[in-house]
């Protein structure tokens, strides 16, 4: 078993995807992302900003449904931050329909595979991090 | 005062609406997100991307003055250019890259006032299509050491209890905040501030629609905090991008003769073992 088995299945099938290709395809692919970045459903309540945000950093909105013990998440995030949301929007179609255990699961470095980082720089990965984390944090909730 | 100091290195968005085709002029996108020239850029416009392309590669510091000059002439930046920077988030990155340009000795080099926001928000034309230039031959100078200082220059700086600015929000100046869970490269070891800095945020020189605040206003907000144009001063904020903001205000709005933009930063300064520190609200 590799690590990799810990991905929900649309997730790794994501991960390969940018794994498989290089360079500028790698940003292409999450431009594509941040192109298809869904519209939040008017039926949820407009969720609060994740955390305080300090100016340097996109502010990210995150709010989750739960249906049949699946979870389903969904994100605000400003159109002028085209990497975020583009971050967001694969991980909102990769944990579609998960449970609370299979997020919990997921390796905190598993985006490293994606090689981003060749393209981006790592620090640019960091919104990648904490959007990980907070879906860890709001996925433990239904634990408890 | 009723007029910036050096007045031409502001052009207004009708400005570059004007220049679109004017061959002389190269615009020049520096954002702060990777990918919103993608979404769509000024006509003409080409990219520079702060860390991908304005940062050496390996080491921690900006690119060589030969990789400078060949990033200018694959942009199709010739010597005499005029260059017109703009960019998102109040053109921060775009005051970084003008900031380099002078660095390496870029002598007609300007600012679109409120950035790409303001654009946008006029209904201004964006385009996808891609684009490039005919390399040219370049020849940088420099680089101009007197805009830049070292973390050795800062600590004789305080020492010798000369004007410091932290321009960075109210919380990361007093400590309070060091960095945010799941963002770990971007702190630092240790909250807080270089002793005797005065926290002016860099955003206080800005207008809601990006421009940037009248003559009067910026004078008033600095000098309120001691600032003045007869001191040597030195700006910071955590990674040198807001800080290249304020030392554009101060030395081309306000003519500030010797301002220094120190880019190490706090992600230096709050790393470095045995640097003093200040927290709270200090001066």
């Amino acid at each position: 078993m590799t690590d990799s088995n810990s991905l929900p299945a649309r997730l790794e099938e994501i991960v390969n995807d940018f794994e498989v290709c290089e360079g500028r395809e790698k940003l292409e692919m999450l431009l594509d992302y941040a192109r298809s970045f869904p519209p939040f459903p008017g039926y949820l309540q407009r969720p609060d900003e994740m955390e305080e945000v300090p100016e340097c950093m996109t502010p990210v909105q995150m709010a989750a449904e739960v249906k049949d013990g699946a979870l389903y998440y969904y994100f605000l995030v400003p159109e002028e931050s085209p990497t975020v949301r583009g971050y967001a929007a694969l991980m909102m179609e990769g944990l579609k329909g998960s449970t609370p255990e299979q997020v919990l699961a997921i390796p905190a470095d598993f985006y490293l595979r994606m090689g981003l980082q060749h393209v981006l720089t790592a620090q640019r990965l960091n919104g990648m991090a904490a959007i990980l984390a907070h879906v860890k944090r709001r996925a433990a909730t239904e634990l408890n | 005062m009723t007029a910036y100091a050096h007045p031409e290195v502001l052009v207004d968005t009708e400005w570059v609406a004007q220049h679109l085709n004017d061959p002389q002029v190269r615009l020049v996108e520096s954002d702060e997100d990777a990918l919103l020239y993608e979404t769509g850029h000024i006509p003409g416009a080409v990219k520079v991307d702060w860390f991908t392309t304005l940062q050496h590669p390996v080491r921690r510091d900006f690119l060589t003055k030969e990789e400078f000059e060949t990033l200018c002439s694959s942009l199709g930046i010739a010597n005499d250019t005029t260059v017109v920077f703009y960019g998102d988030k109040s053109n921060w990155f775009a005051v970084y890259a003008f900031w380099l340009f002078e660095y390496y000795g870029h002598q007609d080099r300007r600012v679109m006032n409120g950035g790409r926001a303001k654009w946008v928000s006029e209904g201004r034309m964006l385009t996808t299509t891609p684009l490039a230039y005919p390399p040219t031959t370049y020849h940088a100078t420099g680089p101009a050491k007197d805009i830049r200082a070292f973390r050795d220059d800062v600590m004789r700086h305080l020492e010798s209890h000369q004007p410091l600015v932290d321009v960075r929000s109210t919380k990361e100046y007093t400590g309070e905040l060091l960095h945010m869970p799941g963002y770990p490269q971007e702190g630092a070891q240790r909250g807080g501030h270089i002793p005797g800095a005065v926290s002016i945020p860099w955003s206080q020189a800005v207008q809601e629609d990006g421009t940037f605040k009248s003559p009067a206003a910026l004078r008033d907000l600095y000098q309120a905090h001691g600032i003045t144009p007869d001191k040597d001063t030195i700006a910071y904020c955590r990674i040198g991008e807001r800080s290249s903001h304020t030392w554009f205000v101060l030395k081309y709005l306000l003519g500030y003769p010797k301002v220094r933009n120190y880019d190490g930063s706090w992600t230096e300064w709050g790393n470095l073992v045995g640097a003093p520190i200040e927290k709270g609200e200090g001066a």
